[in-house]
C-alpha cells in the first residue's frame, strides 16, 4: 500500500504564466507548500487576496515530522476551515509521565480549563495536516477563490526590489520568470530564499543527535506523553514515546554527538534499540526513521522590504515543547490580516514591520523555552548533569522540585507585550487579557467566543454600551455585545472582567487584544483602531 | 524585597557545620556532589525569593 506521503498531492501542471512573453506579476507568491505556506495562502485566499504557492516537491511531508498541535493553532485552523478534520483524526492527550532511570517519578495533567472548544493538545502526523490543508485549498478553488499550488516549481533566483520581487523558477518543462508584489518565504529551516538573499540566521547549535522512529504496533500503552531521563534502554540519554493516529507511535531516542548517522539509521541498528525499549516480544513495523540535530536561531528581522519570512525559515527551535509548526501558524495568523489591509490600501506598509516585531518577540520566547528544555534534557557539563539529576531525584518524593523538571515547556501562544499596536492597559482586569494577549475562549451557550470573534476587527462589549459599527479610516469594527450575567459558567467574568463591572475590548483580526477600557470612549477607541493598523 | 542576610545567622554554627560534614561521611565524590546539589535545591526552594537567590548566586560567585 502506498503511504499518503508517497503519492503526489499537487502534481506539476503547466501554468499559462509559463507561456507569457513578459513575466506575470502576482499580488502574493508563497514559497513552500508545507503547513505554514499553505496556512498563509489559505488565510489570504479566504480574504480574497489571489495567491500562488510554489513548491519544489509535489507531495505532503515525508514521514510524520511535526506531530503535536496545541490549542491556539487549532483555533487558528478553525478560522482557516481545517480545525475540525484535525481534531477528528488527531489523538487528544493531556497526561504526561516522567521517568528517571527505572522509576516513574511523577505525572502531570495539562488539565485544560473548562470552556475552551479545543483541547490542550492533539497528536497528528504532519502529512495528515498537510493533506487537510491541500483539501481546503481545493475547496476554496471550488468556491472561486484565487489560490493555486504549483508543484515541482523550484525557485532558483530571487531579485528583491522596492515594490516587488522577481523570481526565476525551474520546472520539469524548463524555467520561467514570475513577479510578486509580495513574497512570503515559508521554505523551512534551510530556506533557499534566505540563502539566495544572503540574510543572516544566527543562534546556537546543540551538539546532539536524536533518532526519531515511527513504529506501527498494536500496543496497550495509554494515550500519554512518556518521557524518560537516563532510561535503562538508553543509558545516559533521554527517550520519548507518544501516540499518533492509526496505531503509529513516535519514539525519540537521544543518541549523543559522536555517532555515524548513516549507520544508526539502518533498520538492523534501529530495531534492537526499539526492542530494548518496547520489549523483545512486541511486534512492530517501522514506518519512518530519521536522525535530526537542531539549532535555536532566528533571523534578525522577518520583513525584508517586499519579502516576508514565516515559520522555520525565520526561526528554528529544538523540538522540545512543540514550538515549531505551532509558532509558524501564529506567524501567518499575525501576518495575513496585516498584508490584506496593506494590499487594500487601508493600512501603511509600516504595519508589516509590526509583524516582524511581534513575531520576533514570539520567536525569542520560543527559543528561550526550547533552549532551556534542551539544557535540562541534555546537560552540557558535569555540574549541569549533577543538578539535573538532583532535581529528578527530589521530584520523585517532593512536589517542590517538579516545576524544575523540564522535559519540554509545551507551546502556548505569546502575548505581544510592548507592541507598538497596543494601547496602554486602561482596565483593572485579568492579566490573561491585557493588551497584546491572545483572547482565551469562553463557552457561550452552544457556541464559543472565538468563533463569534471570527477574523475581523471586533469591539467586544461586556455589560457596556457602544455603537454596533465604527468605521475609522477604512477599517470597519463590528460590535459583539455580551453580558456576564448570562454566562452561567463564570468564565467570561473570570477571563475578561475580573473585579470590574463592565469592559470594552478592541480585538484584532488575529484575536489578540489591542485595547481595553471599563467603558466605551469614541475618541480613545478610534485612536486604538488607528494604532492597531499602524497609523500612529 | 527582602535582603540576603550576610550576617551570622546560624545558632550553634559549629554543630551545623559538623552535621553538614557528617552527612557526607563515607560518600564517594559522586554521591557527595549529588547530596550537595539536592541540599542546594531544598534550601533554594525554602528561600523562594528570586531576588535573594540571585543575590546569593552573585555573592557565591564573587567569593572564590
Amino acid at each position: 500500500m502506498n503511504k499518503i506521503f508517497e503519492v503526489p498531492m499537487y502534481a506539476y501542471s503547466r501554468s499559462p504564466d509559463q507561456d507569457s512573453e513578459t513575466p506575470i506579476r502576482r499580488p502574493v507568491v508563497v514559497i513552500g507548500a508545507g503547513p505554514i505556506g499553505l496556512g498563509a495562502a489559505i488565510d489570504l485566499a479566504q480574504q480574497d487576496v489571489p495567491v500562488v504557492v510554489l513548491d519544489d516537491n509535489d507531495k505532503v511531508s515525508f514521514g510524520s515530522r511535526a506531530v503535536c498541535y496545541a490549542k491556539r493553532p487549532l483555533e487558528i485552523l478553525d478560522r482557516l476551515g481545517c480545525g475540525q478534520p484535525m481534531v477528528d483524526k488527531g489523538v487528544e492527550w493531556s497526561l504526561g509521565k516522567v521517568f528517571f532511570d527505572e522509576r516513574k517519578i511523577f505525572e502531570f495533567d495539562l488539565l485544560p480549563e473548562d470552556g475552551h472548544e479545543r483541547p490542550a493538545f492533539i497528536n497528528l502526523q504532519q502529512y495528515y495536516f498537510e493533506e487537510y490543508l491541500v483539501n481546503r485549498v481545493t475547496e476554496l478553488q471550488a468556491e472561486g477563490k484565487q489560490i493555486e499550488i504549483r508543484g515541482k516549481n523550484k525557485v532558483s533566483a530571487i531579485g528583491a526590489h522596492d515594490n516587488h520581487a522577481t523570481l526565476e523558477i525551474d520546472t520539469p518543462e524548463g524555467p520561467y520568470n514570475l513577479e510578486a508584489e509580495w513574497l512570503i518565504a515559508c521554505d523551512g529551516a534551510r530556506s533557499p530564499t534566505r540563502q539566495m538573499m544572503g540574510l543572516d540566521f544566527v543562534g546556537r547549535v546543540f551538539e546532539d543527535n536524536f533518532l526519531i522512529a515511527d513504529v506501527i504496533m498494536e500496543a496497550d500503552f495509554p494515550t500519554e506523553r512518556w518521557f524518560w531521563f537516563d532510561p535503562p534502554f538508553n543509558k545516559g540519554q533521554s527517550a520519548l514515546l507518544h501516540k499518533q493516529p492509526d496505531n503509529v507511535w513516535r519514539i525519540d531516542l537521544q543518541l549523543g554527538w559522536d555517532i555515524d548517522k548513516e549507520e544508526e539509521k539502518k533498520p538492523e541498528n534501529v530495531i534492537p534499540r526499539l526492542k530494548a525499549m518496547l520489549g523483545e516480544d512486541v511486534e512492530f513495523e517501522l514506518e519512518w526513521v530519521s536522525i535530526y540535530t537542531f539549532q535555536c536561531r532566528r533571523m534578525e528581522k522577518f520583513r525584508h522590504g517586499r519579502v516576508l519570512f514565516a515559520g522555520d525559515s525565520a526561526h528554528q527551535v529544538s523540538p522540545f515543547g512543540a514550538r515549531g509548526a505551532n509558532s509558524g501558524l501564529q506567524d501567518t495568523d499575525n501576518l495575513a490580516w496585516k498584508l490584506k489591509l496593506v494590499i487594500d490600501g487601508k493600512a501603511p506598509e509600516a504595519l508589516l514591520d509590526s509583524y516582524s516585531q511581534e513575531r520576533v518577540h514570539g520567536a525569542e520566547e520560543n527559543i528561550l523555552n526550547s533552549s532551556r528544555s534542551t539544557d535540562f534534557i541534555t546537560p552540557k557539563s558535569d555540574m549541569s548533569r549533577i543538578l539535573r539529576d538532583a532535581v529528578l531525584d527530589l521530584a520523585e518524593t517532593h512536589d517542590f522540585a517538579r516545576p524544575l523538571v523540564n522535559a519540554g515547556r509545551l507551546s502556548v501562544p505569546c502575548t505581544y507585550d510592548g507592541s507598538a499596536l497596543n494601547m496602554a492597559d486602561a482596565l483593572d482586569g485579568p492579566e490573561c487579557t491585557r493588551p497584546g494577549s491572545p483572547c482565551p475562549d469562553v463557552k457561550l451557550g452552544d457556541d464559543f467566543l472565538l468563533r463569534q470573534l471570527g477574523g475581523e476587527f471586533t469591539l467586544l462589549t461586556i455589560d457596556a454600551d457602544a455603537p454596533d459599527l465604527i468605521e475609522e479610516d477604512g477599517i470597519e469594527v463590528t460590535r459583539l455585545a455580551l453580558s456576564a450575567k448570562e454566562d452561567t459558567t463564570g468564565a467570561l467574568k473570570a477571563r475578561y472582567l475580573g473585579d470590574e463591572p463592565s469592559a470594552v475590548y478592541l480585538i484584532r483580526p488575529d484575536q489578540h487584544v489591542a485595547a481595553r477600557r471599563p467603558s466605551f470612549d469614541e475618541n480613545l477607541f478610534r485612536a486604538a483602531i488607528r494604532r492597531a493598523t499602524g497609523k500612529e | 524585597m527582602s535582603d540576603l542576610n550576610l550576617q551570622p545567622n546560624i545558632p550553634g554554627a559549629d554543630d551545623f557545620y559538623a552535621g553538614l560534614l557528617a552527612a557526607h561521611d563515607g560518600l564517594s565524590k559522586e554521591d557527595s556532589d549529588a547530596l550537595n546539589a539536592r541540599l542546594l535545591l531544598v534550601l533554594a526552594n525554602h528561600i523562594g525569593d528570586r531576588a535573594v537567590l540571585d543575590n546569593a548566586i552573585a555573592v557565591a560567585k564573587a567569593s572564590a
